[in-house]
């Protein structure tokens, strides 16, 4: 047998076995019980405005909030972790070790249960206020890994150039390495937000008032209340409407990233 | 160049030493450049001549001896360096302009980050230097569209910008192709012509031959031999720069 005909059987069986499997699937699923729970009009209908209003708008404020928190802790931990002072050194990589191990849950639980019973505080905001605290916190950990790869990517010699002008450190920092550093981390610092959109379903455990409630828990909530799955599907199509352009545009800047330098 | 009379050589270095861990890349280097001279520095790669070039600016911190530019010594830890600094154009092989800004930029930044220039005066003065290496009409470019010759040119602009009193050359058309040389070499020329204090790293003996006041030839981390350059390439006195000078001439 030439080599071109076995080629060309093998891709032939694959493909069979391919449709053999789809077909096995499609035959074996119950379709009018799968629509019936993940696919009923009348519910779906019903879940509008407040998923958009409420769940949706929530999410994204919750996103943008532990972003930006994160961001701006996260640079602080990351130029603390690559300072000349030994102890800011020390004190950035236990913080971002110690919160890199941990499940975000579990950082979750923590300030929305223990810290207030521990020290009669509880943070501003309820159980959204006490969950997205200890997302910024987690998340400024990743961040702040994120910046330092990023400072560290930015070739040596701008800054010997910089100095060799006269600039001081922080000046250098400022006019000449960050500028560069945040290109080179926005398509990780993206996937960070990505990251951080599924994240905030996590506030789910932290207990939220009606007004509070985000996508996930909105969901939840209305599965228990109707008796029927087709607000997850609405939720899971909302997640994806921002998560798969946002990951696309991650694999675009990491193209043009790999061309353009 | 405020304090002309305080200090014997723009350039003095003396008894310096440089170690990276164990290895000893300067072994005892004296020598100095006097004001308006333009000395050469060549040698075979890893003999140390653009480790001594960066101790100049203590771009390297050396580990011994002494390094005074214009009377001020480097080393002391009492030394304003960005000050000093700012007085010591630094021209790279690699060029190192800042990507993320436009030519002029790169020309205006230090200025007045260090110097406090308004933003007019420092573009004014950003595009006269662009002129004189004659890249006016690249102003608004950005680092990536300009060939490497171009990049050098504006990298030699952007020291100028900051009126420095002497100018510091680490090799600088070793990252060029051939036919981009030549330019940026007649820009050191007019440089030299015009009375700039220079030290140059070089593998270009025509340049050195041509312009330089002084040669310097460099090995294993000691000056082997110096003087004359027409007198030190046609007449070495030293084994080892009779076999270096055998292999580029």
């Amino acid at each position: 047998m030439k080599r071109t005909t076995k080629t060309r059987l093998t891709r032939g069986v694959m493909y069979l076995i391919f449709v053999a499997a789809i077909a096995a699937l499609a035959l074996a699923a119950d379709w009018g019980a799968i629509q019936k729970a993940f696919f009923n009009v009348d519910i779906a209908r019903d879940a509008f405005p407040d998923v958009i209003v409420v769940a949706a708008k929530n999410t994204i404020i919750y996103t943008a909030i532990a972003f930006m928190g994160g961001m701006v802790f996260g640079l602080m931990l990351a130029l603390m972790k690559l300072s000349t002072v030994a102890p800011y050194r020390w004190a950035a990589t236990i913080y971002i070790e110690f919160f890199r191990g941990l499940p975000a849950l579990l950082v979750i639980f923590t300030f929305a249960f223990a810290v207030p019973i521990a020290f009669q505080w509880r943070p501003p905001g309820g159980g959204a206020g006490a969950g997205l605290l200890a997302l910024i916190i987690v998340s400024a950990a990743y961040i702040a890994e994120t910046i330092r790869a990023g400072i560290q990517a930015v070739p040596k010699g701008q800054v010997e150039a910089a100095h060799s002008l006269g600039m001081s450190g922080s000046w250098t920092m400022v006019s000449v390495v960050l500028p560069q550093a945040i290109r080179i981390v926005i398509p990780p610092l993206t996937n960070e937000l990505v990251v951080l959109i599924k994240d905030t379903s996590l506030l789910f455990i932290a207990g939220m008032a009606i007004e509070q409630q985000e996508l996930t828990t909105f969901a939840r909530d209305s599965v228990s209340s109707v008796g029927n799955s087709t607000p997850l599907t609405i939720a899971a199509l909302m997640y994806l409407a921002v998560t798969l352009p946002l990951t696309r545009l991650v694999a675009y800047l990491e193209r043009r990233g790999a061309r353009g330098r | 160049m405020t304090n002309e009379a305080v200090y014997d050589h723009a350039i003095d270095v003396q008894k310096l030493h440089k170690s990276f861990g164990q290895n000893e890349v300067l072994k005892g280097i004296d020598f100095h450049v006097d004001d308006g001279e333009v000395v050469c520095v060549i040698g075979p790669s890893g003999s140390g001549k653009s480790t001594l070039l960066r101790c100049i600016n203590l771009l390297e911190m050396p580990t011994r001896g002494r390094v005074l530019v214009e009377g001020v010594d480097m080393t002391d830890p009492e030394t304003d360096l960005n000050e000093v600094r700012s007085r010591i154009g630094m021209v790279f092989q690699s060029f190192n302009l800042f990507p993320h800004l436009t030519v002029t930029d790169n020309l205006a930044l230090a200025q007045r980050r260090v110097k406090k220039r308004s933003k007019a005066d420092a573009t004014k003065c950003a595009l006269e230097n662009l002129a004189r290496v004659g890249l006016e009409d690249k102003a608004d470019a950005y680092p990536a569209h300009l060939s490497g010759g171009q990049q050098q040119r504006v990298a030699i602009a952007r020291a100028l910008s900051m009126e420095p009193d002497l100018m510091l050359f680490d090799e600088p058309t070793s990252a060029l192709d051939p036919e981009l040389v030549g330019d940026v070499l007649a820009v050191m020329k007019t440089l030299a012509a015009d009375g700039m204090t220079m030290m140059v790293v070089t593998h270009e003996m025509g340049f050195a031959r041509e312009v330089g006041d002084k040669l310097v030839f460099m090995d294993e981390g000691i000056i082997m031999e110096e003087g004359e350059p027409t007198e030190v390439l046609s007449n070495p006195q030293h084994e080892r720069t009779q076999e270096f000078l055998s292999k580029v001439l």
